[in-house]
C-alpha cells in the first residue's frame, strides 16, 4: 500500500513535470534552459511527495518551488541571463492561468511529442527524449535501456535539443495533411519505449516494468489529446494487452514462458477488456493500420483465454495484411512462423528464406522461428545449427535456457 | 528566421541546365519563392569545373584548379528564405525541382 502511494506520488510528479516542460518549451523552444529551471525542482519532488503527500495543485508546487530556485540561482548566475528572462515571463503567465477563476493550465505535451519525434531529429534520438523531457527519466536511465553510455546518450539528448532550438523546430501539432507521417513516428517511439521495458523483463525487474508503464501512459496521454486518430487506439491497445500478459510470461522459477504455454489464469482480465474495447472502437473509423492490426493479432491470442483455442487462420490473414502495410523484418518472421502453424513448416521456411540474409544474421527471432520449423520437419542436423545460432544471439539468460531445453530434446534421442 | 536550402546536384543535372525541362522548374520554383514574398537571397552557381580553389600552405596560398571533391553531388547554388520555422522551410525544401541524384540542405543562418 506504502509502496503504491509512493508510485502515485512519482507519477504524479512526472506528469506534472512534463506538462510544466512542454508549456515552457512551447512559449521559447529551448528545452535545455526548461529542463534546466525545473531540474531542482522535481528532484525536490521526487523525494519529498511520497513521504509527504501529493499537494493539491501540483504543478503549482513545481512551478513554485522552481521560480524559488531561478531566483537563487541567478545570484550564481549559472543560468544564462537571456533566457532567464524569457523563463520567468513563461512562469508568470503560468502562474496567471493557474491563479484564473476556472484555472485551466493548458496540457501542451502534445506538441513536446511531436518536437521529440520530428523528422529532422536523428531517428535514434526520438524515444530518449520523449522519456527525458516528457518523463523527467533521468539520462543514466535511459542509457541503460538503451545500452549505451552514459556519455553517449547524454551527447545525443544535447544535440537533439540544440538543433530544436537552433532551427526552429516548431511547437505544434502538424496540420491533417502531413499528420499521418508524422504520427507514425510519435507511434513508434512511444512503442519502443514499450518494447524496452518488454525486453527488460529480466535482470533490473523495477526499473524496466516502471519504463513499460510510462510508455501506456503516454500512449493514454496520445490518445486523450486524438481521440478520432485510430492508430493511436491502436497503439494503446496493443500495450495493453501485452502488458496483461506480464505476470505470465516467467514461471515461479523465472523461466521463460513462451505465449502457447502460458497459464492464462495470471493474465490481467480488466487489462484485456479495456484492449478489446479500444480495439473494437477503432473499427467505427475504417482507417485500419499498423498499430490497429497489431492490437488485433493480440486480441486473437487473448480469445484464447475465452474459447481455448488459438484461431491460426485469423492470425495468418492478421500477419499477411501487416506485411503488407509496414514489411519489418519482425512482422515477416512473425509471419512465417504462423504460416508455418497454419499450413505445415515448409510453407513457413519458404516464407523465412524470402527475407534478406543482411537482415537476419543478428536477429534473434528469425533463428529461434527457423529452428522450430526445422525441427517440425525434421530436419535435425540444420535445426540445431539455428537453435545454436538464436541461443547465440540471445540478451536474455531466461530466453537461452527455454531455447537450449529445446535444443537439447531434438539431440537427445539420437545419442 | 532565416534559412539557406543548399542545392547539390550531380554532374548530369549540371549538364541538363540548358535543357528546357529541367530549367522551367528552376524559374518557376524561384518565382513562386519571390510571389509568397520570402526569398531574402541566394544565386544559382556554374558548373564545377570551372571552380577554383585556394588553400592555405604554411604561409603560402596553393592555387588550384577545380572544386574540392564532395563526391557525386556538388554545390549547385542556394536560396536563402526568411519563414517562421523550420516546419515552413521544410515545406519549401521539399518543392525544390531536384532530380533523383540530387539533395537539398537546410540550414538556419547563422544569427549575427
Amino acid at each position: 500500500m506504502e509502496l503504491d502511494a509512493g508510485r502515485a506520488a512519482e507519477q504524479t510528479a512526472r506528469q506534472s513535470y512534463g506538462k510544466l516542460i512542454a508549456f515552457l518549451a512551447a512559449r521559447f523552444r529551448d528545452v535545455p534552459a526548461a529542463e534546466d529551471a525545473l531540474s531542482d525542482a522535481i528532484a525536490a519532488a521526487l523525494s519529498t511527495w511520497p513521504e509527504r503527500g501529493i499537494p493539491d495543485n501540483p504543478e503549482a508546487w513545481l512551478l513554485v518551488a522552481a521560480k524559488r530556485n531561478l531566483l537563487r540561482r541567478v545570484r550564481h548566475e549559472n543560468v544564462r541571463a537571456g533566457a532567464r528572462d524569457r523563463i520567468m515571463m513563461a512562469f508568470e503567465e503560468a502562474e496567471e492561468r493557474m491563479n484564473a477563476d476556472n484555472s485551466t493550465f493548458p496540457d501542451e505535451r502534445l506538441k513536446l511529442l511531436f518536437v521529440c519525434a520530428h523528422p529532422a531529429l536523428d531517428r535514434s534520438a526520438h524515444t530518449p527524449l520523449m522519456l527525458q523531457s516528457v518523463l523527467a527519466v533521468d539520462a543514466a536511465t535511459i542509457a541503460k535501456a538503451f545500452l549505451v553510455s552514459p556519455q553517449a546518450m547524454s551527447q545525443r539528448l544535447v544535440r537533439a535539443k540544440i538543433k530544436i532550438r537552433d532551427a526552429h523546430i516548431p511547437f505544434i501539432v502538424p496540420e491533417r495533411s502531413a499528420l499521418p507521417d508524422r504520427l507514425e513516428s510519435v507511434l513508434s517511439a512511444i512503442y519502443a519505449a514499450y518494447g524496452l521495458g518488454w525486453d527488460g523483463v529480466d535482470g533490473e525487474i523495477g526499473k524496466q516494468r516502471s519504463l513499460a508503464d510510462e510508455a501506456i501512459w503516454l500512449g493514454r496521454t496520445l490518445l486523450a489529446t486524438m481521440p478520432e486518430e485510430p492508430e493511436a487506439a491502436g497503439l494503446l491497445s496493443l500495450m495493453l494487452y501485452s502488458q496483461s500478459r506480464r505476470e505470465a510470461r516467467r514461471d515461479a522459477n523465472g523461466r521463460y514462458v513462451p505465449l502457447d504455454q502460458q497459464d492464462m489464469a495470471l493474465w490481467d482480465v480488466e487489462m484485456i477488456a479495456e484492449a478489446d474495447n479500444l480495439l473494437r472502437k477503432t473499427g467505427a473509423f475504417e482507417r485500419f493500420g499498423p498499430f490497429q492490426c497489431q492490437a488485433a493479432i493480440q486480441s486473437v491470442h487473448a480469445d484464447r483465454r475465452r474459447s481455448g483455442i488459438t484461431d491460426w487462420a485469423a492470425l495468418a490473414k492478421l500477419y499477411q495484411a501487416l506485411v503488407m502495410m509496414k514489411p519489418t523484418v519482425g512482422a515477416r518472421v512473425s509471419y512465417a512462423a504462423v504460416t508455418g502453424k497454419v499450413e505445415g513448416p515448409a510453407a513457413g521456411l519458404a516464407l523465412l528464406d524470402r527475407i534478406a540474409e543482411r537482415e537476419i544474421v543478428n536477429y534473434q527471432p528469425y533463428w529461434a522461428v527457423r529452428a522450430h520449423l526445422l525441427t517440425e520437419a525434421e530436419d535435425e542436423e540444420n535445426a540445431s545449427h539455428a537453435y545454436r545460432t538464436a541461443i547465440g544471439l540471445s540478451d536474455s539468460e531466461a530466453v537461452r535456457q527455454f531455447l537450449q531445453a529445446r535444443l537439447d530434446g531434438i539431440a537427445s534421442p539420437k545419442r | 528566421m532565416q534559412y539557406a536550402l543548399i542545392i547539390r546536384e550531380s554532374a548530369e543535372d549540371f549538364g541538363r541546365r540548358a535543357d528546357p525541362t529541367y530549367k522551367n522548374g528552376w524559374i518557376a520554383y524561384t518565382q513562386a519563392l519571390v510571389q509568397a514574398g520570402i526569398m531574402t537571397g541566394g544565386a544559382g552557381l556554374t558548373a564545377p569545373e570551372t571552380a577554383t580553389v585556394v588553400r592555405r600552405q604554411g604561409e603560402d596560398h596553393e592555387v588550384k584548379d577545380g572544386p574540392f571533391p564532395e563526391g557525386k553531388e556538388q554545390l549547385g547554388g542556394f536560396y536563402l528564405i526568411d519563414v517562421p520555422d523550420l516546419d515552413a522551410a521544410l515545406e519549401w525544401a521539399l518543392r525544390v525541382p531536384i532530380s533523383q541524384q540530387g539533395s537539398v540542405e537546410i540550414r538556419p543562418r547563422l544569427q549575427m
